[in-house]
Protein backbone atom coordinates (compact mmCIF):
# COMPACT_ATOMS: atom_id res chain seq x y z
CA UNK A 1 0.00 0.00 0.00
CA UNK A 2 2.98 2.26 -0.51
CA UNK A 3 1.09 3.99 -3.31
CA UNK A 4 -1.71 4.93 -1.01
CA UNK A 5 0.31 6.26 1.85
CA UNK A 6 1.32 9.43 0.05
CA UNK A 7 -2.18 10.65 -0.67
CA UNK A 8 -3.32 9.35 2.69
CA UNK A 9 -0.78 11.44 4.55
CA UNK A 10 -1.90 14.38 2.48
CA UNK A 11 -5.53 13.82 3.31
CA UNK A 12 -4.69 13.26 6.96
CA UNK A 13 -2.99 16.65 7.19
CA UNK A 14 -5.67 18.47 5.19
CA UNK A 15 -8.36 16.87 7.35
CA UNK A 16 -6.53 18.00 10.39
CA UNK A 17 -6.32 21.51 9.10
CA UNK A 18 -10.01 21.59 8.21
CA UNK A 19 -10.88 20.37 11.71
CA UNK A 20 -8.65 22.90 13.40
CA UNK A 21 -10.13 25.67 11.27
CA UNK A 22 -13.65 24.66 12.24
CA UNK A 23 -12.70 24.54 15.92
CA UNK A 24 -10.96 27.89 15.70
CA UNK A 25 -14.09 29.35 14.15
CA UNK A 26 -16.18 27.92 16.99
CA UNK A 27 -13.88 29.38 19.62
CA UNK A 28 -13.78 32.73 17.85
CA UNK A 29 -17.57 32.85 17.65
CA UNK A 30 -17.88 32.18 21.38
CA UNK A 31 -15.23 34.78 22.16
CA UNK A 32 -16.80 37.33 19.83
CA UNK A 33 -20.20 36.80 21.42
CA UNK A 34 -18.54 37.03 24.82
CA UNK A 35 -16.95 40.37 23.97
CA UNK A 36 -20.18 41.61 22.39
CA UNK A 37 -22.09 40.71 25.54
CA UNK A 38 -19.55 42.51 27.68
CA UNK A 39 -19.69 45.66 25.56
CA UNK A 40 -23.41 45.73 24.74
CA UNK A 41 -24.89 44.64 28.07
CA UNK A 42 -22.50 45.89 30.76
CA UNK A 43 -25.34 46.06 33.25
CA UNK A 44 -26.51 42.56 32.51
CA UNK A 45 -23.35 40.60 33.08
CA UNK A 46 -24.94 38.60 35.88
CA UNK A 47 -27.54 37.26 33.45
CA UNK A 48 -24.88 36.51 30.86
CA UNK A 49 -22.80 34.64 33.43
CA UNK A 50 -25.86 32.65 34.40
CA UNK A 51 -26.39 31.81 30.72
CA UNK A 52 -22.76 30.63 30.58
CA UNK A 53 -23.24 28.39 33.62
CA UNK A 54 -26.45 26.93 32.24
CA UNK A 55 -24.75 26.46 28.87
CA UNK A 56 -22.31 24.14 30.63
CA UNK A 57 -25.25 22.20 32.05
CA UNK A 58 -26.87 21.90 28.63
CA UNK A 59 -23.57 20.85 27.01
CA UNK A 60 -23.27 18.25 29.72
CA UNK A 61 -26.80 17.01 29.05
CA UNK A 62 -26.03 16.88 25.33
CA UNK A 63 -23.18 14.48 26.04
CA UNK A 64 -25.44 11.83 27.54
CA UNK A 65 -28.72 12.59 25.75
CA UNK A 66 -27.60 13.93 22.37
CA UNK A 67 -24.53 11.78 21.85
CA UNK A 68 -25.42 8.64 23.79
CA UNK A 69 -29.22 8.62 23.61
CA UNK A 70 -29.82 8.40 27.36
CA UNK A 71 -33.16 9.90 28.38
CA UNK A 72 -32.91 11.97 31.56
CA UNK A 73 -34.97 14.56 33.37
CA UNK A 74 -32.64 14.64 36.34
CA UNK A 75 -29.51 16.18 34.96
CA UNK A 76 -29.53 19.18 37.29
CA UNK A 77 -28.36 16.75 39.99
CA UNK A 78 -24.92 16.95 38.40
CA UNK A 79 -25.07 20.74 38.18
CA UNK A 80 -26.34 21.07 41.75
CA UNK A 81 -23.62 18.74 43.02
CA UNK A 82 -21.03 21.05 41.48
CA UNK A 83 -22.71 24.15 42.89
CA UNK A 84 -23.07 22.73 46.40
CA UNK A 85 -19.61 21.17 46.22
CA UNK A 86 -17.96 24.48 45.42
CA UNK A 87 -20.24 26.39 47.79
CA UNK A 88 -19.72 24.06 50.75
CA UNK A 89 -15.97 24.01 50.12
CA UNK A 90 -15.94 27.79 50.40
CA UNK A 91 -18.51 28.32 53.16
CA UNK A 92 -17.53 25.43 55.44
CA UNK A 93 -13.94 24.57 54.62
CA UNK A 94 -12.47 27.92 53.71
CA UNK A 95 -11.54 26.80 50.20
CA UNK A 96 -12.12 30.19 48.64
CA UNK A 97 -9.68 30.13 45.78
CA UNK A 98 -11.99 30.19 42.73
CA UNK A 99 -9.93 27.69 40.75
CA UNK A 100 -9.90 25.32 43.72
CA UNK A 101 -13.65 25.82 44.11
CA UNK A 102 -14.04 25.01 40.44
CA UNK A 103 -11.99 21.87 40.91
CA UNK A 104 -14.17 20.79 43.85
CA UNK A 105 -17.26 21.46 41.74
CA UNK A 106 -15.88 19.36 38.90
CA UNK A 107 -15.07 16.48 41.23
CA UNK A 108 -18.46 16.67 42.96
CA UNK A 109 -20.17 16.77 39.56
CA UNK A 110 -18.18 13.76 38.35
CA UNK A 111 -19.15 11.74 41.40
CA UNK A 112 -22.79 12.75 40.95
CA UNK A 113 -22.43 11.76 37.29
CA UNK A 114 -21.08 8.36 38.25
CA UNK A 115 -23.91 7.74 40.71
CA UNK A 116 -26.59 9.01 38.33
CA UNK A 117 -25.13 6.93 35.54
CA UNK A 118 -25.08 3.75 37.59
CA UNK A 119 -28.74 4.25 38.53
CA UNK A 120 -30.17 5.65 35.29
CA UNK A 121 -28.42 3.14 33.03
CA UNK A 122 -30.10 0.25 34.78
CA UNK A 123 -33.21 0.92 32.71
CA UNK A 124 -34.16 2.02 29.20
CA UNK A 125 -36.79 4.30 27.74
CA UNK A 126 -39.58 5.43 30.03
CA UNK A 127 -38.36 3.58 33.15
CA UNK A 128 -35.02 5.31 32.58
CA UNK A 129 -36.76 8.67 32.55
CA UNK A 130 -38.57 7.80 35.77
CA UNK A 131 -35.32 6.80 37.47
CA UNK A 132 -33.76 10.12 36.47
CA UNK A 133 -36.72 12.00 37.93
CA UNK A 134 -36.40 10.00 41.13
CA UNK A 135 -32.72 10.96 41.34
CA UNK A 136 -33.35 14.68 41.10
CA UNK A 137 -36.14 14.53 43.67
CA UNK A 138 -33.98 12.54 46.08
CA UNK A 139 -31.05 14.89 45.59
CA UNK A 140 -33.29 17.91 46.11
CA UNK A 141 -34.78 16.42 49.26
CA UNK A 142 -31.35 15.43 50.60
CA UNK A 143 -30.06 18.97 50.11
CA UNK A 144 -33.19 20.33 51.77
CA UNK A 145 -32.79 18.04 54.80
CA UNK A 146 -29.06 18.59 55.23
CA UNK A 147 -29.66 22.25 55.96
CA UNK A 148 -26.70 22.41 58.32
CA UNK A 149 -24.49 21.99 55.27
CA UNK A 150 -26.61 23.44 52.50
CA UNK A 151 -28.66 26.12 54.20
CA UNK A 152 -31.78 24.19 53.17
CA UNK A 153 -34.49 26.28 51.58
CA UNK A 154 -32.77 29.54 52.61
CA UNK A 155 -29.88 28.65 50.35
CA UNK A 156 -26.19 28.39 51.09
CA UNK A 157 -24.59 31.77 51.66
CA UNK A 158 -21.27 32.95 52.98
CA UNK A 159 -19.45 32.04 49.78
CA UNK A 160 -16.69 34.59 49.36
CA UNK A 161 -14.33 33.62 46.56
CA UNK A 162 -10.83 35.14 46.50
CA UNK A 163 -9.42 36.98 43.55
CA UNK A 164 -8.72 34.81 40.49
CA UNK A 165 -5.01 33.87 40.60
CA UNK A 166 -4.78 36.42 43.40
CA UNK A 167 -5.13 39.20 40.82
CA UNK A 168 -8.69 39.70 39.63
CA UNK A 169 -11.17 40.45 42.40
CA UNK A 170 -14.80 39.52 41.92
CA UNK A 171 -16.45 42.91 41.48
CA UNK A 172 -19.96 44.21 42.00
CA UNK A 173 -20.65 44.43 38.28
CA UNK A 174 -19.77 40.82 37.78
CA UNK A 175 -17.04 41.52 35.23
CA UNK A 176 -14.51 39.10 36.66
CA UNK A 177 -17.12 36.40 37.06
CA UNK A 178 -18.20 36.92 33.46
CA UNK A 179 -14.71 36.65 32.04
CA UNK A 180 -14.02 33.66 34.29
CA UNK A 181 -17.15 32.02 32.91
CA UNK A 182 -16.39 32.70 29.26
CA UNK A 183 -12.85 31.34 29.64
CA UNK A 184 -14.26 28.25 31.34
CA UNK A 185 -16.78 27.79 28.55
CA UNK A 186 -14.17 28.12 25.82
CA UNK A 187 -11.80 25.66 27.49
CA UNK A 188 -14.66 23.19 28.01
CA UNK A 189 -15.83 23.61 24.46
CA UNK A 190 -12.38 22.90 23.03
CA UNK A 191 -12.00 19.78 25.18
CA UNK A 192 -15.46 18.51 24.29
CA UNK A 193 -14.89 19.08 20.58
CA UNK A 194 -11.94 16.72 20.91
CA UNK A 195 -13.89 14.17 22.85
CA UNK A 196 -16.97 14.00 20.64
CA UNK A 197 -14.84 13.47 17.55
CA UNK A 198 -12.49 10.97 19.14
CA UNK A 199 -12.85 7.20 18.86
CA UNK A 200 -14.62 7.37 22.22
CA UNK A 201 -17.07 9.90 20.79
CA UNK A 202 -17.73 7.63 17.81
CA UNK A 203 -18.34 4.76 20.16
CA UNK A 204 -20.93 6.85 22.02
CA UNK A 205 -22.71 7.85 18.82
CA UNK A 206 -22.68 4.23 17.79
CA UNK A 207 -24.25 3.21 21.07
CA UNK A 208 -27.04 5.72 20.56
CA UNK A 209 -27.80 4.38 17.10
CA UNK A 210 -27.45 0.65 17.72
CA UNK A 211 -26.03 -0.83 20.93
CA UNK A 212 -26.41 -4.36 19.55
CA UNK A 213 -24.01 -3.53 16.73
CA UNK A 214 -21.54 -2.00 19.19
CA UNK A 215 -21.57 -5.22 21.21
CA UNK A 216 -21.12 -7.22 18.03
CA UNK A 217 -17.93 -5.20 17.53
CA UNK A 218 -16.76 -6.12 21.01
CA UNK A 219 -17.59 -2.71 22.43
CA UNK A 220 -18.69 -2.26 26.01
CA UNK A 221 -21.95 -0.33 26.05
CA UNK A 222 -22.37 0.10 29.79
CA UNK A 223 -18.75 0.95 30.52
CA UNK A 224 -18.66 3.54 27.78
CA UNK A 225 -21.88 5.18 28.95
CA UNK A 226 -20.65 5.33 32.53
CA UNK A 227 -17.47 7.04 31.38
CA UNK A 228 -19.49 9.55 29.42
CA UNK A 229 -21.71 10.16 32.45
CA UNK A 230 -18.63 10.98 34.53
CA UNK A 231 -17.37 13.42 31.90
CA UNK A 232 -20.84 14.90 31.70
CA UNK A 233 -20.81 15.28 35.49
CA UNK A 234 -17.51 17.12 35.33
CA UNK A 235 -18.91 19.59 32.81
CA UNK A 236 -22.18 20.14 34.67
CA UNK A 237 -20.22 20.40 37.92
CA UNK A 238 -18.07 23.13 36.38
CA UNK A 239 -21.27 24.97 35.47
CA UNK A 240 -22.60 24.59 38.99
CA UNK A 241 -19.35 25.81 40.47
CA UNK A 242 -19.38 28.81 38.15
CA UNK A 243 -22.87 29.60 39.35
CA UNK A 244 -21.81 29.35 43.00
CA UNK A 245 -18.72 31.48 42.44
CA UNK A 246 -20.51 34.18 40.46
CA UNK A 247 -23.71 34.51 42.52
CA UNK A 248 -22.08 33.64 45.87
CA UNK A 249 -25.17 31.70 46.91
CA UNK A 250 -26.41 28.22 46.09
CA UNK A 251 -30.15 27.58 46.20
CA UNK A 252 -32.21 24.43 46.00
CA UNK A 253 -33.32 25.55 42.54
CA UNK A 254 -29.90 24.49 41.24
CA UNK A 255 -30.85 20.94 42.18
CA UNK A 256 -34.39 20.98 40.88
CA UNK A 257 -36.58 19.04 38.52
CA UNK A 258 -37.51 22.35 36.87
CA UNK A 259 -33.92 23.13 35.98
CA UNK A 260 -33.45 19.57 34.67
CA UNK A 261 -36.51 19.86 32.46
CA UNK A 262 -35.55 23.33 31.25
CA UNK A 263 -32.10 22.11 30.32
CA UNK A 264 -33.70 19.39 28.20
CA UNK A 265 -35.96 21.98 26.58
CA UNK A 266 -32.96 24.19 25.76
CA UNK A 267 -31.12 21.22 24.26
CA UNK A 268 -34.06 20.21 22.08
CA UNK A 269 -34.55 23.85 21.09
CA UNK A 270 -30.95 24.15 19.93
CA UNK A 271 -30.61 20.65 18.54
CA UNK A 272 -29.34 17.47 20.18
CA UNK A 273 -26.10 15.76 19.30
CA UNK A 274 -24.13 18.91 18.52
CA UNK A 275 -22.22 21.18 20.85
CA UNK A 276 -23.26 24.23 18.85
CA UNK A 277 -26.89 23.21 19.19
CA UNK A 278 -26.54 23.04 22.97
CA UNK A 279 -24.99 26.52 23.10
CA UNK A 280 -27.48 28.06 20.70
CA UNK A 281 -30.44 26.52 22.53
CA UNK A 282 -29.28 27.83 25.90
CA UNK A 283 -28.63 31.36 24.71
CA UNK A 284 -31.90 31.52 22.75
CA UNK A 285 -34.04 30.14 25.56
CA UNK A 286 -32.59 32.20 28.40
CA UNK A 287 -32.38 35.38 26.37
CA UNK A 288 -35.93 34.88 25.12
CA UNK A 289 -37.12 34.15 28.64
CA UNK A 290 -35.47 37.31 29.91
CA UNK A 291 -36.86 39.56 27.19
CA UNK A 292 -40.34 38.09 27.17
CA UNK A 293 -40.71 37.94 30.93
CA UNK A 294 -39.75 41.62 31.17
CA UNK A 295 -42.09 42.65 28.36
CA UNK A 296 -45.01 40.52 29.45
CA UNK A 297 -44.63 39.17 32.98
CA UNK A 298 -48.05 37.50 32.93
CA UNK A 299 -47.94 35.56 29.70
CA UNK A 300 -44.28 34.90 29.17
CA UNK A 301 -44.60 31.19 29.91
CA UNK A 302 -47.32 30.97 27.27
CA UNK A 303 -45.08 32.67 24.76
CA UNK A 304 -42.15 30.41 25.59
CA UNK A 305 -44.48 27.42 25.19
CA UNK A 306 -45.58 28.66 21.78
CA UNK A 307 -41.96 29.08 20.71
CA UNK A 308 -41.21 25.52 21.73
CA UNK A 309 -44.16 24.10 19.85
CA UNK A 310 -43.13 26.07 16.79
CA UNK A 311 -39.58 24.72 16.94
CA UNK A 312 -40.66 21.13 17.50
CA UNK A 313 -43.17 21.30 14.64
CA UNK A 314 -41.19 23.31 12.09
CA UNK A 315 -37.58 22.63 13.03
CA UNK A 316 -37.60 19.17 14.64
CA UNK A 317 -33.81 18.98 14.52
CA UNK A 318 -33.66 22.12 16.64
CA UNK A 319 -32.43 25.55 15.59
CA UNK A 320 -28.86 24.54 14.92
CA UNK A 321 -29.71 21.15 13.43
CA UNK A 322 -32.17 22.70 11.00
CA UNK A 323 -29.77 25.47 9.99
CA UNK A 324 -26.99 22.94 9.44
CA UNK A 325 -29.27 20.70 7.36
CA UNK A 326 -30.40 23.70 5.31
CA UNK A 327 -26.85 24.76 4.50
CA UNK A 328 -25.84 21.18 3.75
CA UNK A 329 -28.68 20.92 1.21
CA UNK A 330 -27.77 24.26 -0.35
CA UNK A 331 -24.10 23.35 -0.43
CA UNK A 332 -24.97 20.21 -2.34
CA UNK A 333 -27.11 22.05 -4.88
CA UNK A 334 -24.42 24.65 -5.62
CA UNK A 335 -21.13 22.95 -4.94
CA UNK B 1 -7.55 -30.96 14.72
CA UNK B 2 -9.13 -29.88 17.99
CA UNK B 3 -12.29 -27.80 17.88
CA UNK B 4 -12.02 -24.04 18.21
CA UNK B 5 -15.79 -23.80 18.23
CA UNK B 6 -17.92 -26.38 19.94
CA UNK B 7 -21.64 -26.06 20.50
CA UNK B 8 -23.38 -28.78 22.44
CA UNK B 9 -27.07 -29.57 22.77
CA UNK B 10 -28.33 -26.05 22.28
CA UNK B 11 -32.01 -25.65 22.88
CA UNK B 12 -34.26 -22.62 22.50
CA UNK B 13 -38.01 -22.24 22.64
CA UNK B 14 -40.03 -19.13 21.94
CA UNK B 15 -43.22 -19.47 23.95
CA UNK B 16 -43.68 -23.18 23.32
CA UNK B 17 -42.28 -23.11 19.78
CA UNK B 18 -39.06 -25.13 19.70
CA UNK B 19 -36.80 -23.13 17.42
CA UNK B 20 -33.52 -24.84 18.24
CA UNK B 21 -33.74 -28.44 19.27
CA UNK B 22 -30.66 -30.10 20.66
CA UNK B 23 -28.25 -28.65 18.13
CA UNK B 24 -24.60 -29.63 18.36
CA UNK B 25 -21.96 -28.42 15.96
CA UNK B 26 -18.23 -28.06 16.14
CA UNK B 27 -15.62 -26.50 13.91
CA UNK B 28 -11.85 -26.69 13.74
CA UNK B 29 -9.56 -23.87 12.60
CA UNK B 30 -9.71 -23.61 8.83
CA UNK B 31 -13.17 -25.11 8.49
CA UNK B 32 -15.49 -23.74 5.85
CA UNK B 33 -19.00 -24.77 6.77
CA UNK B 34 -22.22 -23.80 5.02
CA UNK B 35 -25.35 -23.80 7.15
CA UNK B 36 -28.42 -24.16 4.99
CA UNK B 37 -32.07 -24.83 5.58
CA UNK B 38 -35.53 -23.60 4.64
CA UNK B 39 -36.74 -20.20 5.82
CA UNK B 40 -37.67 -20.27 9.46
CA UNK B 41 -35.52 -23.32 10.13
CA UNK B 42 -33.78 -21.52 12.97
CA UNK B 43 -30.47 -20.58 11.33
CA UNK B 44 -30.41 -16.97 12.52
CA UNK B 45 -31.59 -18.03 15.94
CA UNK B 46 -28.68 -20.46 16.09
CA UNK B 47 -26.26 -17.61 15.37
CA UNK B 48 -27.96 -15.41 17.97
CA UNK B 49 -27.63 -18.16 20.56
CA UNK B 50 -24.00 -18.79 19.79
CA UNK B 51 -23.03 -15.11 19.93
CA UNK B 52 -24.94 -14.50 23.14
CA UNK B 53 -27.49 -12.13 21.60
CA UNK B 54 -30.19 -14.41 23.01
CA UNK B 55 -29.94 -16.86 25.88
CA UNK B 56 -30.47 -20.59 25.31
CA UNK B 57 -32.76 -22.72 27.45
CA UNK B 58 -30.08 -25.38 27.59
CA UNK B 59 -26.76 -26.29 26.06
CA UNK B 60 -23.26 -24.89 26.01
CA UNK B 61 -20.98 -22.90 23.77
CA UNK B 62 -17.22 -23.54 23.91
CA UNK B 63 -14.74 -21.24 22.27
CA UNK B 64 -11.10 -22.28 22.05
CA UNK B 65 -11.71 -24.85 24.77
CA UNK B 66 -13.34 -22.37 27.15
CA UNK B 67 -16.96 -22.29 28.15
CA UNK B 68 -18.45 -18.96 27.08
CA UNK B 69 -22.11 -19.88 27.60
CA UNK B 70 -22.43 -17.42 30.44
CA UNK B 71 -20.57 -14.56 28.79
CA UNK B 72 -22.26 -11.64 27.07
CA UNK B 73 -21.88 -10.87 23.37
CA UNK B 74 -19.12 -8.30 23.90
CA UNK B 75 -16.92 -10.75 25.75
CA UNK B 76 -17.41 -13.43 23.07
CA UNK B 77 -16.42 -11.01 20.33
CA UNK B 78 -13.28 -10.14 22.25
CA UNK B 79 -12.44 -13.82 22.32
CA UNK B 80 -12.66 -13.98 18.56
CA UNK B 81 -16.25 -14.99 17.85
CA UNK B 82 -17.64 -12.53 15.31
CA UNK B 83 -20.86 -12.53 13.34
CA UNK B 84 -22.48 -10.52 10.59
CA UNK B 85 -26.19 -9.76 10.58
CA UNK B 86 -28.72 -11.01 8.06
CA UNK B 87 -30.53 -7.68 8.30
CA UNK B 88 -27.83 -5.04 8.13
CA UNK B 89 -27.10 -3.29 11.41
CA UNK B 90 -25.19 -0.12 10.77
CA UNK B 91 -25.03 3.40 12.16
CA UNK B 92 -27.08 5.37 9.66
CA UNK B 93 -25.52 8.73 10.55
CA UNK B 94 -21.95 7.52 10.30
CA UNK B 95 -19.74 6.93 7.30
CA UNK B 96 -18.20 3.62 6.18
CA UNK B 97 -14.81 5.10 7.07
CA UNK B 98 -15.97 5.68 10.64
CA UNK B 99 -17.50 2.21 10.81
CA UNK B 100 -14.36 0.34 9.87
CA UNK B 101 -12.17 2.68 11.91
CA UNK B 102 -14.30 1.98 14.94
CA UNK B 103 -14.09 -1.77 14.35
CA UNK B 104 -10.32 -1.67 13.92
CA UNK B 105 -9.84 0.51 17.00
CA UNK B 106 -12.18 -1.72 18.96
CA UNK B 107 -10.20 -4.79 17.96
CA UNK B 108 -6.99 -3.12 19.12
CA UNK B 109 -8.50 -1.85 22.36
CA UNK B 110 -8.05 1.75 21.27
CA UNK B 111 -11.70 2.73 20.94
CA UNK B 112 -11.72 4.47 24.33
CA UNK B 113 -9.25 7.14 23.27
CA UNK B 114 -10.64 10.59 23.93
CA UNK B 115 -8.02 12.98 22.68
CA UNK B 116 -7.28 11.57 19.28
CA UNK B 117 -9.00 11.22 15.94
CA UNK B 118 -9.01 8.13 13.78
CA UNK B 119 -8.26 10.37 10.82
CA UNK B 120 -4.95 11.26 12.39
CA UNK B 121 -4.02 7.57 12.67
CA UNK B 122 -2.42 6.55 9.37
CA UNK B 123 -2.38 2.85 10.26
CA UNK B 124 -6.11 2.80 10.95
CA UNK B 125 -6.93 4.86 7.88
CA UNK B 126 -4.83 2.67 5.63
CA UNK B 127 -6.21 -0.61 6.94
CA UNK B 128 -9.75 0.75 6.67
CA UNK B 129 -9.17 1.96 3.16
CA UNK B 130 -7.71 -1.38 2.10
CA UNK B 131 -10.68 -3.21 3.53
CA UNK B 132 -13.25 -0.94 1.90
CA UNK B 133 -11.38 -1.16 -1.41
CA UNK B 134 -11.42 -4.92 -1.28
CA UNK B 135 -15.21 -4.81 -1.10
CA UNK B 136 -15.43 -2.08 -3.72
CA UNK B 137 -16.92 0.62 -1.51
CA UNK B 138 -13.87 2.79 -0.85
CA UNK B 139 -15.35 5.56 -3.00
CA UNK B 140 -18.24 5.77 -0.51
CA UNK B 141 -15.96 6.01 2.52
CA UNK B 142 -17.16 9.46 3.49
CA UNK B 143 -20.82 9.22 2.64
CA UNK B 144 -23.34 8.75 5.36
CA UNK B 145 -24.62 5.18 5.48
CA UNK B 146 -28.19 6.46 5.12
CA UNK B 147 -27.18 7.76 1.70
CA UNK B 148 -25.75 4.57 0.25
CA UNK B 149 -27.57 1.70 -1.44
CA UNK B 150 -28.60 -1.36 0.52
CA UNK B 151 -26.37 -3.66 -1.48
CA UNK B 152 -23.38 -1.54 -0.54
CA UNK B 153 -24.49 -1.47 3.08
CA UNK B 154 -24.36 -5.28 2.96
CA UNK B 155 -20.76 -5.06 1.83
CA UNK B 156 -19.98 -2.71 4.71
CA UNK B 157 -21.68 -5.12 7.09
CA UNK B 158 -19.28 -7.81 5.95
CA UNK B 159 -16.27 -5.51 6.13
CA UNK B 160 -17.03 -4.80 9.79
CA UNK B 161 -16.86 -8.49 10.61
CA UNK B 162 -13.60 -8.81 8.69
CA UNK B 163 -12.11 -5.74 10.38
CA UNK B 164 -12.42 -7.49 13.73
CA UNK B 165 -10.06 -10.26 12.56
CA UNK B 166 -12.02 -13.08 14.17
CA UNK B 167 -10.99 -16.63 14.94
CA UNK B 168 -14.49 -17.89 14.30
CA UNK B 169 -16.66 -16.05 11.81
CA UNK B 170 -20.40 -16.56 11.45
CA UNK B 171 -21.89 -14.98 8.35
CA UNK B 172 -25.68 -14.75 8.20
CA UNK B 173 -26.60 -14.61 4.51
CA UNK B 174 -23.85 -12.14 3.57
CA UNK B 175 -24.91 -12.09 -0.08
CA UNK B 176 -28.63 -11.56 0.50
CA UNK B 177 -29.64 -8.19 -0.89
CA UNK B 178 -26.36 -7.73 -2.73
CA UNK B 179 -26.70 -7.18 -6.49
CA UNK B 180 -25.44 -10.11 -8.60
CA UNK B 181 -22.60 -7.94 -9.88
CA UNK B 182 -21.20 -7.54 -6.37
CA UNK B 183 -21.53 -11.08 -5.03
CA UNK B 184 -18.16 -11.92 -6.61
CA UNK B 185 -16.56 -9.35 -4.30
CA UNK B 186 -18.10 -11.00 -1.28
CA UNK B 187 -16.98 -14.40 -2.45
CA UNK B 188 -13.47 -13.15 -3.07
CA UNK B 189 -13.29 -11.42 0.31
CA UNK B 190 -14.34 -14.63 2.00
CA UNK B 191 -11.93 -16.69 -0.08
CA UNK B 192 -9.10 -14.34 0.95
CA UNK B 193 -9.69 -14.89 4.67
CA UNK B 194 -6.82 -16.38 6.68
CA UNK B 195 -6.76 -20.15 6.22
CA UNK B 196 -6.75 -20.88 9.97
CA UNK B 197 -10.03 -19.04 10.48
CA UNK B 198 -13.16 -21.13 11.02
CA UNK B 199 -16.03 -19.80 8.93
CA UNK B 200 -19.69 -20.74 9.08
CA UNK B 201 -21.81 -19.19 6.37
CA UNK B 202 -25.57 -19.25 6.09
CA UNK B 203 -26.44 -19.03 2.43
CA UNK B 204 -29.29 -19.85 0.10
CA UNK B 205 -27.44 -19.65 -3.21
CA UNK B 206 -26.32 -23.24 -3.71
CA UNK B 207 -23.69 -22.34 -6.32
CA UNK B 208 -22.05 -20.11 -3.72
CA UNK B 209 -22.40 -22.84 -1.11
CA UNK B 210 -20.70 -25.43 -3.29
CA UNK B 211 -17.81 -23.13 -4.16
CA UNK B 212 -17.30 -22.10 -0.54
CA UNK B 213 -17.98 -25.10 1.67
CA UNK B 214 -16.14 -28.29 2.34
CA UNK B 215 -18.90 -29.28 4.69
CA UNK B 216 -22.61 -28.58 4.66
CA UNK B 217 -24.91 -28.60 7.66
CA UNK B 218 -28.65 -28.64 7.07
CA UNK B 219 -31.02 -27.29 9.68
CA UNK B 220 -34.74 -27.95 9.41
CA UNK B 221 -37.35 -27.09 12.02
CA UNK B 222 -34.64 -26.42 14.57
CA UNK B 223 -32.81 -29.71 14.13
CA UNK B 224 -29.68 -30.68 12.28
CA UNK B 225 -30.78 -33.24 9.74
CA UNK B 226 -27.57 -33.47 7.77
CA UNK B 227 -23.90 -32.81 8.38
CA UNK B 228 -21.56 -33.93 5.64
CA UNK B 229 -19.93 -33.26 2.32
CA UNK B 230 -21.45 -30.99 -0.33
CA UNK B 231 -21.62 -33.97 -2.69
CA UNK B 232 -23.75 -35.99 -0.35
CA UNK B 233 -26.16 -33.24 0.61
CA UNK B 234 -28.06 -33.15 -2.67
CA UNK B 235 -28.60 -36.86 -2.55
CA UNK B 236 -29.84 -36.99 1.02
CA UNK B 237 -33.46 -37.99 1.27
CA UNK B 238 -34.27 -36.11 4.46
CA UNK B 239 -32.77 -32.92 3.08
CA UNK B 240 -34.87 -33.16 -0.05
CA UNK B 241 -37.94 -33.81 2.00
CA UNK B 242 -37.25 -30.83 4.25
CA UNK B 243 -36.91 -28.52 1.29
CA UNK B 244 -39.87 -30.05 -0.50
CA UNK B 245 -41.87 -29.80 2.67
CA UNK B 246 -41.13 -26.14 2.98
CA UNK B 247 -42.08 -25.55 -0.63
CA UNK B 248 -45.28 -27.47 -0.12
CA UNK B 249 -46.02 -25.30 2.95
CA UNK B 250 -45.25 -22.17 1.03
CA UNK B 251 -47.63 -23.22 -1.70
CA UNK B 252 -50.42 -24.02 0.70
CA UNK B 253 -49.99 -20.65 2.41
CA UNK B 254 -49.95 -18.74 -0.87
N1 LIG C 1 -37.64 -13.32 18.99
C1 LIG C 1 -38.45 -14.27 18.52
N2 LIG C 1 -39.63 -14.52 19.12
C2 LIG C 1 -40.46 -15.49 18.67
N3 LIG C 1 -40.19 -16.26 17.61
C3 LIG C 1 -39.02 -16.07 16.96
C4 LIG C 1 -38.10 -15.06 17.38
N4 LIG C 1 -37.03 -15.10 16.55
C5 LIG C 1 -37.29 -16.08 15.67
N5 LIG C 1 -38.47 -16.65 15.90
C6 LIG C 1 -39.05 -17.78 15.17
O1 LIG C 1 -38.08 -18.79 15.14
C7 LIG C 1 -38.10 -19.46 13.91
C8 LIG C 1 -36.71 -19.47 13.31
O2 LIG C 1 -36.39 -18.17 12.89
P1 LIG C 1 -34.96 -17.83 12.27
O3 LIG C 1 -33.91 -18.31 13.19
O4 LIG C 1 -34.96 -16.39 11.92
O5 LIG C 1 -34.95 -18.72 10.94
P2 LIG C 1 -33.99 -18.67 9.68
O6 LIG C 1 -32.88 -17.75 9.94
O7 LIG C 1 -33.56 -20.09 9.50
O8 LIG C 1 -34.85 -18.24 8.52
C9 LIG C 1 -39.13 -18.78 13.05
O9 LIG C 1 -40.32 -19.53 13.13
C10 LIG C 1 -39.31 -17.45 13.71
O10 LIG C 1 -40.61 -16.97 13.52
MG1 LIG D 1 -32.26 -16.04 9.00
Amino acid sequence: MAMLSNSDTLSVTSDRRARLTRDAVGVLVILALGVAGYVLFPNNLALLTRITAIALLVLSLDLVTGYCGVATLGHAALFGAGAYGAGIAAAHFGITDPVAMLAVGIIAGSIAGLISGVVVLRAHGLPQLVLSIAIIHLAHEAANKASGWTGGSDGLSGIMPDAVFGVWQFDLWGRTAYVFGIVLLVVTFVLLRQIVRSPFGMLCRGIRQDPVRIRAMGGSVHGTLIRMYIISGAVAGAGGALNAISTQVVGLDSLSFTLSAEALVMLVLGGTGSLYGALLGTVTFLWFEDVVSAANPFHWLTIVGALLIAVVLFAPKGLYGSLAAYFERRGRKNP
Amino acid sequence: MSAIFDVRNLKKTFGGLVVTNDVSLSMAPGDRVALIGPNGAGKTTFVNLVTGNILPNAGSVMLGGQDVTRLGPTERVRRGLVRSFQVTRLFSEMTPEEHVALAILQREGRSGKMFASHRAMPDVMEEGHTLLSRLGIAHLARHRVSEIAYGQQRLLELSLALALKPKVLLLDEPAAGVPQSDTARIEQAIADLPSDLAVLMIEHDMDLVFRFAKRVVVLAAGEIIFDGSPDAVTKDVRVRQAYLGSYADARSVA
